[in-house]
């Protein structure tokens, strides 16, 4: 009964502090707001996602020590979702219905966010979510710190088609079979078709979730690669086939040389179980690595090493940073910075205040939330293995490229809005 | 700055044969000046060079005692390979241009076509000169005379290498007929050889995948397939198998780091015995008690699947832990032009026959093993002519728990190793045992097989995901028609 009497009177001080009414009498108690985490700690997912969780949580435990946001400390709120997507959804309406946590940081694949995106609409909450997605989705309750298509899958297979990433002419299209490979594929083929590359040069496979015998599909990219063009691999692969296929790949001899393969889905973290020296050369594209040289990056990666370290976490020996984890922390503190702009914790507000909201990410350079499409503003990276597991920038964007969501190589897209629809509820 | 080192370099030249300039540029040079300073290195032919160039490749050079950081990337590093595997034609060790010929004979750029034929003039060695013949007539393919061509032609009919063929498909549309038809048989001859090869790799996959299946489910056909138990629980000591080696690793990491290569030596008796005590633990404590009880057994081994799942994540974390290969199971052997065959996987075929034979002798040769089919054959009459039933079920328990064990082992040498190692191969092993026959070891080996090469040939076909629909419902109906699997337990036993 205790417990239920707390939560009402925290849901109502939240609800007070909403309305704007920040009256004084809150002032006699510890002023707390609740943010909700809704990230896999078990199951398939669990590999990718713990990390997110562990720098979230980073993230607080700093804006906690430095005072919290608008005098109040943040507490979160951490629920496991076990990569089950239905219960995602579950999860998600409980964060916002009984926890009325004021913002939702979380889900990894594109599935568990199309699982949430209805509950998080329905009830008009906040979703940070941090992982580069195939794009085609925009809402008023999301924010994207994760690229779009146009942020990393294009500018890499640009540098694959350039004459310094090796001119490739013939290309396997290769992932897992669920929403984001097949959407991405869907418009890398049509931007391939615009570059004039016919169907005949271009092999599509997918394996289901999970999958860890790839003896066939890379025999059969050795024979598709051998009959006369230069051919590149994009990889879809997601989750933790990924340590199969480039074990395979290494053993039966494709070298990044005569075969480069550029991934989406593996960065420093994927590669933690792999042994990468047969790997040298493979690429990635990503918007941050770790092994990227700036003050910045330096500074985040102590804080990181120091956080496993003080907190006992179980990759305290190897502390690894990656590219979804920047996104990540970058969400934590646009989220903090719009509430201290908004002055409130109310969602419509904060919305709009996030709105062109900028950081100096551990990336090196200042992202920026995009006025209307809800996506950051990011610098792309292709990336090459090294032997040690971390990834050699090749090449980079001049600076920070704007979101396309919509991409121009599906049809009927350039029709679509580049904001969220908004209802009449701006008005209320 | 870099304008007097140029200058520093430049007056220096004479005293040095290797060109400073081209050295540094590979360093600093912008755009196509490092491929450049790369050709420029090559035309010396000083074998220094060849050291500045593998060097590079490694990300740096040193110059006048400085190093100098080189951007790597693919194409410098190919361009650099090129250029290396030039220098190689030349050296007097056979072994080092053997491996040069062969990488040329995959593909030359045609500015190699001076260097090759230089290299064919000196050369004495048959292998080699036939390598370098090869190299020679592709270069020759585009730019000889009508008869070099029709000559070149013949040659690569002697290929094995798939950039003949695409070589030669390209003459296969020659307007001179006398070339197309040269073109044709060539081309004929190599696809013959290539598709030789191409079978010869989706058998070893087949047989890879079999050898797998069978570890995974060799355990699986004593516990269940001998002794009725519905394990559940049967991926959980894979994956304990699996664990066992990653500690056995780490302790040969730290204690003995020289003698690393050898720790799967120590691993595979530690997979196990440390499986085989878990199941052992597993059947005294619960399974005796639920014999006969088939739904209960399921039930109860499930629950304690989860629970091993959930220790192993709460002990070594969430995320999947890495195992290395020792040096001698990286890479593979090349049996035909473009069909290797890994090493991991050629240990794990071999491994899952010796395992096989040992189980075979241990069941079938031994003491324990005539008591084990004793009781499963009829136990009310064991027990009455003096077979201790209830030990020889937790040893036979046990055993099929540790050769669990030893496939956990061998699957890190291929796979991922996680808390969910087992949730992967659980419903692949009772496949295997269902499909061969519940109660025969040679039905599970057939089972394995056929399993493992009905899942390649169509995924060469239809792709992986279609491929393991169909062998799902092929499953399905060859259970209705023929319940009793492949092979069938005939007589008394079949009741019991």
């Amino acid at each position: 009964m205790k417990r239920r009497y707390f939560i009402k009177q925290l849901a109502m001080s939240a609800a007070v502090a909403a309305i704007g009414l920040g009256s004084t009498s809150l002032y006699a108690q510890q002023k707390t707001v609740k943010i909700g985490v809704l990230h896999s700690l078990s199951g398939t997912m669990a590999i990718s996602e713990t990390v997110l969780k562990d720098v979230v949580l980073m993230a607080v435990d700093e804006i906690n020590a430095k005072g919290g946001v608008m005098g109040a400390k943040i507490e979160p709120v951490v629920v496991d979702p076990a990569s089950n997507w239905p219960l995602f959804a579950e999860k998600a309406r409980q964060l916002l219905t009984q926890d009325k946590v004021a913002v939702v940081f979380g889900c990894w694949t594109s599935v568990s966010r199309k699982s949430v995106l209805p509950v998080f609409e329905e009830l008009n909450g906040l979703l940070f979510y941090p992982v580069q997605y195939e794009g085609e989705e925009i809402s008023k309750n999301v924010f994207y710190t994760g690229a779009a298509p146009n942020q990393q899958a294009i500018p890499a297979v640009e540098y694959l088609m350039s004459k310094e990433g090796g001119e490739a002419k013939r290309w396997v299209l290769l992932g897992t079979d669920y929403v984001y490979p097949r959407t991405t594929n869907k418009i890398l083929r049509a931007f391939l078709k615009s570059k004039g590359v016919t169907d005949a040069d271009i092999m599509e496979e997918y394996t289901p979730f999970g999958h860890a015998d790839y003896q066939t599909i890379i025999a059969k990219i050795k024979k598709f690669s051998s009959e006369g063009k230069k051919t590149a691999i994009i990889s879809t692969i997601n989750g933790d086939s990924n340590v199969p296929f480039y074990k395979e790949l290494g053993n039966q001899g494709v070298k990044a040389t005569d075969v480069p393969s550029v991934a989406f889905s593996v960065g420093e973290e994927e590669l933690r179980g792999v042994d990468t020296k047969p790997l040298v050369g493979h690429l990635a594209a990503w918007n941050y690595f770790m092994s990227l040289k700036n003050a910045e990056n330096d500074a985040w990666k102590k804080k990181w090493a120091d956080y496993t370290k003080a907190k006992k976490l179980p990759y305290a020996a190897k502390p690894l940073t990656n590219d979804p984890m920047e996104a990540a922390y970058i969400g934590v503190y646009m989220w903090k910075q719009a509430v201290e702009k908004a002055k409130s914790f109310d969602v419509d507000k904060v919305r709009v205040a996030t709105y062109g909201q900028t950081f100096k990410a551990p990336s090196g350079i200042t992202s920026k939330m995009d006025e209307k499409n809800h996506h950051l503003h990011k610098a792309v990276f292709v990336g090459e293995v090294k032997a040690d597991g971390q990834f050699n920038v090749v090449w980079k964007t001049k600076g920070p490229v704007k979101a396309i969501p919509w991409s121009p190589y599906i049809a009927g897209n350039d029709k679509k809005k580049d904001e969220p629809a908004l209802m009449a509820e701006k008005k209320k | 700055m870099r304008f007097l080192l140029i200058v520093i370099c430049l007056t220096a030249l004479p005293a040095f044969a290797l060109d400073k300039a081209a050295v540094e540029k590979l360093a600093t040079g912008e755009g196509e000046e490092r491929y450049e300073a790369i050709a420029k290195l090559v035309a010396e032919g000083d074998p220094k060079a060849a050291e500045v160039l593998a060097a590079a490749a490694e990300g740096e050079i040193e110059l006048d005692g400085k190093k100098l950081e080189v951007m790597v990337n693919n194409r410098l590093r190919s361009e650099i390979a090129a250029a290396l595997a030039a220098f190689k034609l030349l050296s007097p060790e056979r072994a080092v241009r053997f491996e040069a010929a062969k990488a040329l004979a995959k593909g030359a750029s045609p500015a190699m076509l001076a260097l090759v034929q230089k290299a064919l003039e000196k050369e004495t060695d048959a292998e080699i000169k036939a390598l370098l013949e090869i190299s020679a007539a592709s270069l020759a393919m585009n730019s000889g005379s009508r008869e070099e061509r029709i000559a070149a032609i013949k040659r690569l009919g002697d290929s094995n290498s798939p950039n003949s063929r695409t070589l030669l498909a390209a003459a296969a549309n020659d307007p001179d007929p006398e070339i197309k038809a040269a073109a044709q048989s060539s081309l004929r001859e190599v696809q013959g050889r290539l598709a030789w090869g191409e079978r010869a790799g989706l058998l070893f996959a087949s047989v890879s995948l079999g050898s797998i299946l069978l570890l995974a489910a060799l355990g699986l056909a004593i516990t269940y397939g001998l002794m009725g138990v519905i394990n559940m629980a049967h991926g959980e000591l894979i994956m304990i198998g699996a664990y066992a080696t990653y500690v056995v690793q780490n302790l040969f990491k730290a204690y003995f780091p020289g003698a690393f290569n050898w720790y799967l030596a120590a691993a595979i008796p530690v997979a196990f015995v440390v499986a085989a005590l878990v199941g052992m633990a597993l059947e005294r404590l619960v399974i005796r008690w639920l014999y006969g009880r088939t739904l209960e057994t399921l039930l109860a081994t499930w629950g304690i699947s989860l629970t091993l799942m959930q220790g192993v994540r709460t002990y070594f974390g969430p995320q999947n832990v890495q195992v290395e290969n020792p040096a001698f199971m990286s890479g593979g052997i090349e049996a035909f032009t473009g069909v290797v065959l890994p090493w991991n996987r050629i240990m794990i075929i071999v491994f899952a026959a010796v395992v096989l034979v040992m189980m075979w002798l241990l069941l079938n040769k031994t003491r324990l093993g005539l008591f084990v089919r004793g009781v499963t054959q009829n136990r009310e009459m064991a027990s009455c002519v003096g077979v201790p039933t209830g030990r020889v079920d937790t040893l036979a328990f046990g055993l099929g728990s540790g050769i669990a064990g030893l496939a956990g082992c061998a699957l890190t040498q291929i796979g991922n190793v996680g808390p969910d190692l087992g949730q992967a191969y659980i419903v692949d092993s009772f496949m295997v045992v269902v499909f061969g026959g519940v109660g025969q070891l040679a039905g599970t080996v057939y089972a394995a097989l056929v399993l493992g090469f009905a899942n390649k040939f169509l995924e060469g076909i239809t792709g992986a995901v279609i491929a393991k629909i169909i062998v799902l419902i092929f499953i399905i109906f060859f259970i209705q028609r023929r319940p009793q699997g492949l092979f069938a337990v005939k007589g008394r036993a079949v009741e019991a």
